[in-house]
């Protein structure tokens, strides 16, 4: 049988260089696999889509169900907004933030990627792409809960802030467990399961913490939940990053 | 320059059955152009309490072709999952050797193109924007016209821009071969190389392991005995 020739670009030797892969490649490769993973999102739209929904849903249903309650703006009123918000936050993003891994084990694409990036760029890649959904989720579900649920924001900057914290330790949090449950079956129920030790202290600190930005306390009122909030996602973050290995080759 | 001697072992029988055969003796390998090894020392693997294989020892060196051969669910695409560092072995150590220095696979992946059966890629993205994807992973320059090239010669020239969800089951083979070679790896490992491909693709993967066994080395895993004469050394699982 003939053999046909190789082009030039199959003939030359590795010239991969064996040695440890430097923190500069490292950032470069998460930002291929998040760009990868956004545009393969934008295209299938399957997260935006669950998330955004469920946002929609919780708003214009909190909304009926608070239009005939009447209270006033007392503080445990504020509590319960907040409370409601943090509640459509954190369903909607476990409803959306675990795709990243599970669609690539169920895609069974894990292995091709194994292969390719260090692990920590594939945790950094997916952390990305969970911080970009977060902020947009974020977005739409504060904007659904100001126009339908009518939440009056006191001090517009610590609110942002919070929000932003917050969604920070969400996606810190999620992008871990998405890779532990990413083999597991019965995903969904495992991740809510393990989500929700994880998930619970920072969404306590930021529920109250909201409920003051709501208020008209000003922003120094807000900081220590904010301070909490950002060194939670730091440790989280940073732990996740030295655990992230034996996960993904587990 | 200096010759290089690098013994290449027989395989050991371990606990498992007949037949284990080496079609080579041990050989001697010289001149290499490029110097990686595979050493697999008292590798074992199985799934539970059930094993597939046990004590499990070879060295393959430049330019030589490893052939696992071996009736379905004898161990064979296990063996290669672990050469490419995708499974840990039960007991043993596996390791490539370049330069002096000794990678477990699962630190060798710059060294290593792997094609399988249950390697996938990314359905929603095109040929080019996998190989885009990969090679910036990877970190390697790959210019369009290289991967333009790479996907030309391996059959898929002008079905660059399609989703791969539109690709045939051969196409995504030969898109397969591409992953694998596009940052040119020195160990080439095949699990069932010309599965699905017809005719053409079958003569496009006979020149792929005649240039790979050039500057490195090549492990196929297969069932088919006609693949068997791409092998310096037969490592049989039995069957």
């Amino acid at each position: 049988m003939e053999r046909p020739e190789l082009p030039a670009t199959l003939q030359a030797t590795s010239t991969q260089s064996p040695t440890a892969v430097s923190s500069r490649d490292v950032l470069a490769a998460a930002w291929a696999i998040f760009k990868k993973d956004l545009r393969t999102e934008l295209r299938t739209r399957y997260a935006i889509n669950a998330m955004v929904l469920f946002a929609a849903c919780t708003a214009v249903m909190v909304s009926i169900g608070t239009t005939f309650i009447g209270l006033r703006r007392t503080e445990e009123f504020l509590l319960i907004q907040s409370s409601l918000l943090w509640v459509a936050l954190l369903f909607a993003a476990i409803t959306g933030l675990s795709r990243g891994f599970v669609h690539e084990e169920e895609a069974r694409t894990l292995a091709a990627l194994r292969l390719a990036a260090p692990p920590v760029a594939v945790y950094l890649g997916k952390f990305l792409l969970n911080l970009a959904l977060l902020a947009l989720l974020s977005i739409v579900t504060s904007v659904l809960f100001i126009v339908f649920v009518r939440i009056e924001v006191g001090t517009p900057l610590a609110f942002i802030a919070l929000v932003a914290a917050g969604g920070l330790c969400l996606s810190a949090g999620t992008t871990i467990l998405a890779a532990i449950i990413a083999k597991a079956s019965f995903k969904s129920a495992i991740f809510a399961v393990l989500a929700f030790p994880l998930l619970v202290p920072p969404l306590i600190i930021a529920i109250q913490g909201t409920a003051i930005a709501l208020d008209t306390s000003g922003f120094a009122a807000a900081l220590p939940a904010l301070q909490f909030l950002v060194a939670y996602s730091v440790v989280t973050f940073v732990a996740s990053l030295m655990l992230f290995r034996f996960v993904w080759e587990a | 320059m200096r010759g290089r001697f690098c013994t290449t072992k027989r395989t050991k029988a371990g606990s498992l059955p007949e037949p284990w055969t080496s079609r080579v003796s041990p050989r001697l390998c010289y001149n290499r152009p490029v110097e990686i090894r595979l050493t697999v020392e008292g590798v074992a693997a199985g799934y539970g309490a059930r094993s597939v294989f046990a004590d499990v020892s070879l060295e393959v060196c430049a330019g030589e072709t490893l052939v696992v051969s071996g009736h379905n669910g004898s161990g064979k695409s296990t063996f290669l999952r672990l050469l490419a560092g995708l499974q840990r072995p039960d007991a043993g150590q596996i390791a490539y050797v370049l330069g002096g220095a000794a990678f477990d696979p699962r630190d060798a992946g710059h060294l290593i193109g792997w094609v399988a059966p249950d390697l996938m890629l990314y359905r929603d993205l095109t040929a080019r924007e996998n190989l885009r994807f990969f090679a910036d992973v990877r970190r390697i320059s790959r210019t369009e016209a290289e991967i333009e090239a790479l996907l030309e010669r391996l059959g898929l020239g002008g079905r660059a821009d399609d989703l791969l969800a539109a690709y045939s089951s051969g196409m995504a083979q030969r898109l397969r071969y591409a992953y694998a070679l596009l940052h040119r790896p020195l160990a080439l490992l095949l699990d069932e190389p010309t599965v699905t491909l017809d005719e053409r693709g079958a003569g496009v993967v006979d020149a792929v392991i005649a240039e790979q066994r050039r500057h490195g080395l090549v492990v196929i895993a297969t069932n088919d005995p006609r693949e068997l004469r791409y092998g310096d050394l037969v490592l049989n699982f039995g069957g």
